[in-house]
């Protein structure tokens, strides 16, 4: 209990909201690191999850390396490639990249492969391309898990980002690892709180998001409540 | 013209859908191809539009390959319509039918007012074009498909099974609608059932198919219910038993009945 008062004496510090450490410096460079990392995931993962998801072929040996990339320690991983890479923001990048990848190709695998067969099929009959089957179609019908993807994945990389610290002088992780270092208990929670916070503000913001997406590809619900209402 | 030229079709995994199949059918008439489920009928309709390509032989619609053809550019100049509308769930009925002409290049809003033109012209009030799939009727979602495959103004139509997810009822009304549209519009449908009364009612030809889409017998429905080929088209089309009618003189009237002892209607 003292603890976490002392850790709010120290977040309600203002010394602690200024300069180049101070908290909202941290917290955006928190916040970068992660989008960085969400995006470069992303750019990665989507295309090749919704190709697996459209051709119906691979997803075994995708499974495989999904699961096989869940139990990789992050921690482990980021020692390995800091030791390849040197001190900064590269290996806890790569890190936290391997990390995300495996929900954002379960999700946007596991969303395309749940759109109906009769659906594409249709949709291939009357002269979708297959471009256009995947972007006009299996898209937007699978927004809502592809959206839960990146939901996770973001959630997993924003708590893990705090190891960036680690090794980079970057994040909200700084304040756990000074505060371990140098014994200053209330700096650490006070981190922690922060990174606890983010990471909530983000998951209420993705939560909205992927409801915005379920009136796209369930639009008839949106208007059957219009019309309760 | 459409014209089938010694068209096989062997699936991976060895299972003979169709062999050695040839087949006119000629423009602007209903011709209803009619088998048991697993006689390849289907396969032989998504040839014309390459959703399938055979094993061996060709396909030609006006005396052109249809393997010639860019798959996509082909399936756009072809009407088609299968089983419930085959609709997109996650766009409204006048988006579902403008999506051909849009993938055309037509511009939404032409395109959106001869939607309204072809959703009266199947029978639905222009204030479904709102609506989503999910809410409509079976038989609703049936017409939009329909006009969905008229949208393009095609010459062909391809209908899968159409009508085989709607209530008797409700189908009696489409098959009637579908006989008046094509009056109208002469277009030239393929049509695909395994319901030989469905077969009988629209066809101007049709033909019954044994197992590998072998024809047993092609002609109109009258000659085929007149002079079955053999026993497999007999028992196919049921001229020996339920299609049968007897005449009973009741009250001085003729009356047909039918194999269940039902009158059926009065001869004059």
């Amino acid at each position: 209990m003292d603890y976490l008062l002392a850790a709010f004496a120290w977040l309600a510090d203002s010394s602690h909201w200024t300069g180049r450490s101070g908290i909202p410096n941290r917290l955006l460079q928190h916040l970068a690191v992660t989008s960085v990392v969400v995006s470069i995931a992303a750019v990665i993962a989507l295309p090749i999850g919704i190709l697996i998801g459209h051709t119906h072929r691979g997803s075994g040996v995708v499974g495989a390396i999904v699961g096989a990339a869940r139990s990789i320690p992050t921690l482990g991983l980021l020692t390995l490639f800091g030791l390849g890479l040197g001190i900064g923001l590269r290996a806890p990048i790569l890190a936290l990249v391997v990390l995300a990848m495996p929900s954002l190709l379960a999700g946007a695998y596991a969303g395309i492969e749940t759109v109906k067969p009769e659906v594409t099929d249709a949709a291939r009959a009357i002269g979708l391309s297959e471009w256009q089957i995947v972007s006009r179609v299996e898209i937007p019908l699978s927004a809502p898990v592809i959206i839960g993807g990146i939901r996770s994945a973001t959630l997993q990389v924003v708590s893990t980002a705090t190891l960036a610290a680690y090794i980079a002088d970057a994040g909200l992780g700084r304040f756990l690892f000074t505060g371990l270092k140098t014994r200053d208990y209330a700096q650490m929670v006070g981190g922690a709180i922060m990174v606890i916070t983010l990471a909530l503000i983000l998951e209420l913001i993705l939560a909205g998001i992927q409801r915005l997406a379920r009136r796209i590809s369930h639009p008839q619900l949106l208007t059957t409540t219009m019309k309760r209402n | 013209m459409i014209e089938f030229q010694r068209v096989s079709k062997t699936y991976p995994g060895g299972f003979e859908a169709v062999r050695e199949f040839s087949l006119v059918i000629p423009d602007r008439s209903i011709f209803v191809l009619v088998g048991s489920s697993g006689s390849g009928k289907t396969t032989l309709l998504r040839m014309v539009n390459r959703m399938i390509e055979p094993t061996s032989g060709r396909v030609l619609i006006d005396d052109e390959d249809v393997r010639d053809q860019d798959p996509v550019q082909l399936r756009r100049s072809i009407g088609y319509v299968l089983q419930d509308g085959g609709l997109m769930p996650h766009r409204n009925v006048l988006d579902n039918v403008v999506a051909v002409p849009i993938l055309n290049g037509v511009s939404r809003l032409v395109a959106h007012g001869s939607a309204k033109k072809l959703l009266e012209q199947v029978g639905l009030t222009p204030d479904l074009g709102h609506r989503y799939p999910a809410q409509l009727s079976g038989g609703q979602r049936q017409r939009v498909g329909v006009a969905r495959a008229l949208a393009a103004n095609p010459t062909i139509l391809l209908m899968d099974e159409p009508f085989g997810a709607v209530d008797p009822i409700v189908r009696r009304e489409l098959q009637d609608e579908l006989k008046a549209l094509q009056a109208e519009l002469g277009k030239t449908i393929v049509f695909v059932t395994h319901d030989v009364d469905e077969a009988v009612r629209l066809a101007d030809y049709m033909a019954v198919l044994a197992e590998h889409a072998i024809i047993a017998q092609v002609g109109s429905p009258q000659s085929i219910l007149a002079q079955p080929a053999d026993d497999f088209v007999r028992d196919f089309v049921g001229t020996d038993s339920q299609r049968v009618l007897t005449v009973r003189q009741v009250g001085g009237r003729d009356l047909a009945i039918d194999a269940t002892g039902r009158p059926v209607g009065v001869l004059s």
